[in-house]
């Protein structure tokens, strides 16, 4: 028995420990969404502001036409509620995000980033934990909203639920990709800037498509190709029961991209947090 | 404020409740409805189940008001510009004959025995009485000028009739054929409904935007059905066909361009929801078992269901040219 065993030897992890490492991570920012109450309440008090102010304003001037997955005419409340939702998401993924530059800032990331499993799954769990609060968001909102005669059908409330999770998990991992390359709190409100709110006018979030093409046809290019439309379609088509197969194919794509992406840029030997030589995280 | 909270909870639950009851239960039995398309001169004939159109049928010209006969054997629709009524076989789904009714014929009634029709004239500011078994003309009552809105109290002994351009609901002895009481309502009046419990008729003003309430014994009005819809006009709201539910209870208003149908409280006369349908909406007709309602709405050439206890409209269908009057199998 002369044999020594040495620690340095590479091991898998259990599933426990890879739970352990989920649960704190989506408990931590779970704990981080409700101690912010003034988060959770301009996280609702922004959809419905538009729900209760915008599309007040605009019941009357948008034209009559019924389109899949609608199955009869609907107020324009009910049109943009989805597009709300899909907000909710946007925000929240940029937000979460957001938090990754602070704790970038504020050191907090070298906690996380110092666990002994792999990166990939750290960020995983990263972006699960900000869809979890995105869904607590969607659902809160669509309790308002039923009070203001917005009622999908029951099993909607079901089957919205894999949509918003995709959908979540899309922008989620779009705003961490774009986090990597911040280093600093400041220049993201410039980010956000320009990346929420072309990715929320250009897309099917308040008015249908059909309606954009008769303005611009490049314009209505341009929606097509915005993966938040897709995102917009997808839970859309999920509230009524539904799959609209192409925006499933677009957010799980995108999701699967923008998720390598991050996990790349996330890397310190290549990607774009890559310690600079004045500085880096912390 | 806590009380309607409570209030749209409880309605959260029931709504919840009703949908997963209704999951559960057998599919219901399929109607088949039809419908007069006023431009297209076709009748569409809707099933049910599906909610598709299953036929299109050739009729004469500018068919409008269309009802079936009791024994649910032929459907009745006035072909305005044919000056007359045809039969279609329900069985069969083919016109097989006509009634001699006066010119223009709009809206007819039926007695309960389903034996004697009564048909609105437009052009004629005449009544014509058929024989529904001899399918022969009894003869004609004069009233008012533009004759449309017709209803049969529940015991058949008084017609009531309502002409346009008088602004007057007729009350008509079907005995004596004898006008017994002309009651003035707000403009354009264009359609009569009974309660099913006869104490009330309700007649929709067009123009005056308006139902007027008639207590059909003192011949007076007695309360009026007001509609407003916040961001509309008041113009646009303009009532044309009522539906009322066995119990009484709820009243459906179609409000012609608003687009909408108004849900009343019979007991307090207040609207308690508007129902968004396609564009001029005009008639409707409730299935057999008032699960659904159907609107026809002119502008968009559809129809509309809506989930009569849900108060929600559930789906539009596309039908033939300006669709009209809609009548539903027994």
């Amino acid at each position: 028995m002369s044999s020594i065993t040495t620690q340095d030897a590479p091991r898998g992890f259990s599933a426990s420990e890879y739970m352990t490492c989920l649960t704190g991570i989506v408990w931590r920012e779970g704990l981080r969404f409700l101690h912010q109450r003034e988060r959770f309440v301009s996280a609702l008090v922004r959809p419905l502001v538009w729900l209760f102010i915008f599309a007040a304003g605009f019941r009357q001037v948008l034209g009559i036409s019924i389109i899949p997955p609608y199955e009869t005419y609907i107020l324009y409340e009910v049109f943009i509620a989805p597009g709300l939702m899909a907000m909710i998401q946007l925000f929240n993924g940029m937000q979460s995000s957001l938090s990754m530059v602070y704790d970038r800032e504020m050191g907090n990331m070298r906690t996380l980033l110092v666990s002994p499993l792999p990166r990939g799954f750290l960020l995983f769990c990263k972006l699960l934990a900000g869809t979890a609060v995105s869904l607590l968001q969607v659902y809160a909102f669509l309790l308002i909203a039923w009070f203001w005669d917005i009622t999908p059908p029951p099993s909607g409330y079901l089957t919205v639920l894999p949509a918003l999770i995709l959908s979540g998990l899309m922008l989620g991992s779009l705003g961490m990709l774009i986090s990597s390359g911040i280093k600093q709190l400041e220049s993201f409100a410039g980010v956000m800037n320009f990346v929420i709110f072309p990715m929320f006018f250009a897309s099917s979030a308040l008015y249908p498509l059909w309606r954009v093409q008769e303005g611009s046809p490049y314009l209505y290019y341009l929606c097509q190709a915005n993966p938040f439309t897709h995102a917009v379609e997808l839970i859309r088509f999920a509230l009524y029961g539904q799959v609209n197969w192409i925006s499933l194919a677009v957010v799980a794509t995108c999701t699967i991209v923008f998720m390598i992406g991050a996990i790349y840029a996330y890397d310190p030997s290549r990607g774009l947090a890559r310690r600079g030589p004045a500085g880096g995280e912390g | 404020m806590q009380a309607e909270v409570r209030k749209q909870m409880l309605r959260m639950w029931r709504v919840g409740l009703l949908s997963g009851l209704a999951l559960a239960a057998a599919p219901a039995h399929a109607f088949v409805a039809y419908v007069s398309n006023e431009k297209s001169n076709t009748v569409s004939v809707i099933d049910t189940d599906s909610w598709t159109v299953t036929k299109t049928i050739k009729v004469g010209q500018r068919p409008r008001g269309i009802d079936f006969t009791r024994d649910g054997k032929f459907v009745m629709v006035a072909v305005g510009d044919d000056d007359t009524i045809q039969m279609i076989d329900a069985r069969t789904q083919a016109v097989v004959d006509s009634l001699p009714s006066g010119p223009d014929p709009e809206l007819f009634a039926q007695d309960a025995a389903g034996k004697i029709l009564y048909v609105a004239n437009e052009n004629d500011n005449t009544v014509t009485v058929i024989d529904l078994e001899k399918r022969a003309r009894l003869g004609d009552i004069q009233v008012g000028v533009e004759p449309e809105g017709m209803t049969i109290s529940p015991d058949g002994k008084i017609l009531i009739n309502t002409s346009e351009t008088t602004n007057m609901a007729h009350f008509i002895d079907t005995n004596s054929r004898q006008i017994v009481a002309n009651v003035l309502v707000d403009a354009r009046p264009r359609f009569a409904e009974f309660k099913h419990d006869a104490s009330e008729v309700w007649v929709s003003s067009e123009i005056g935007g308006t139902v007027s309430v008639i207590d059909p014994k003192k011949h007076e009005v007695i309360g009026k059905v007001n509609f407003e819809i916040p961001g509309l006009r008041k113009e646009a709201i303009q009532p044309v066909g009522i539906g009322m539910t066995k119990d009484d209870k709820t009243a459906f208003v179609a409000l012609g361009p608003a687009n909408r149908i108004a849900v009343v409280d019979v007991a307090s006369r207040k609207v308690t929801k508007y129902l968004l349908v396609g564009q001029r909406v005009w008639h409707m007709a409730f299935t057999p078992d008032e699960k659904y309602l159907l609107t026809t709405n002119g502008v968009s050439n559809d129809v509309s269901v809506i989930d009569v206890a849900a108060q929600k409209v559930i789906k539009t269908i596309q039908v033939g040219e300006l669709p009209w009057g809609i009548t539903i199998a027994p």
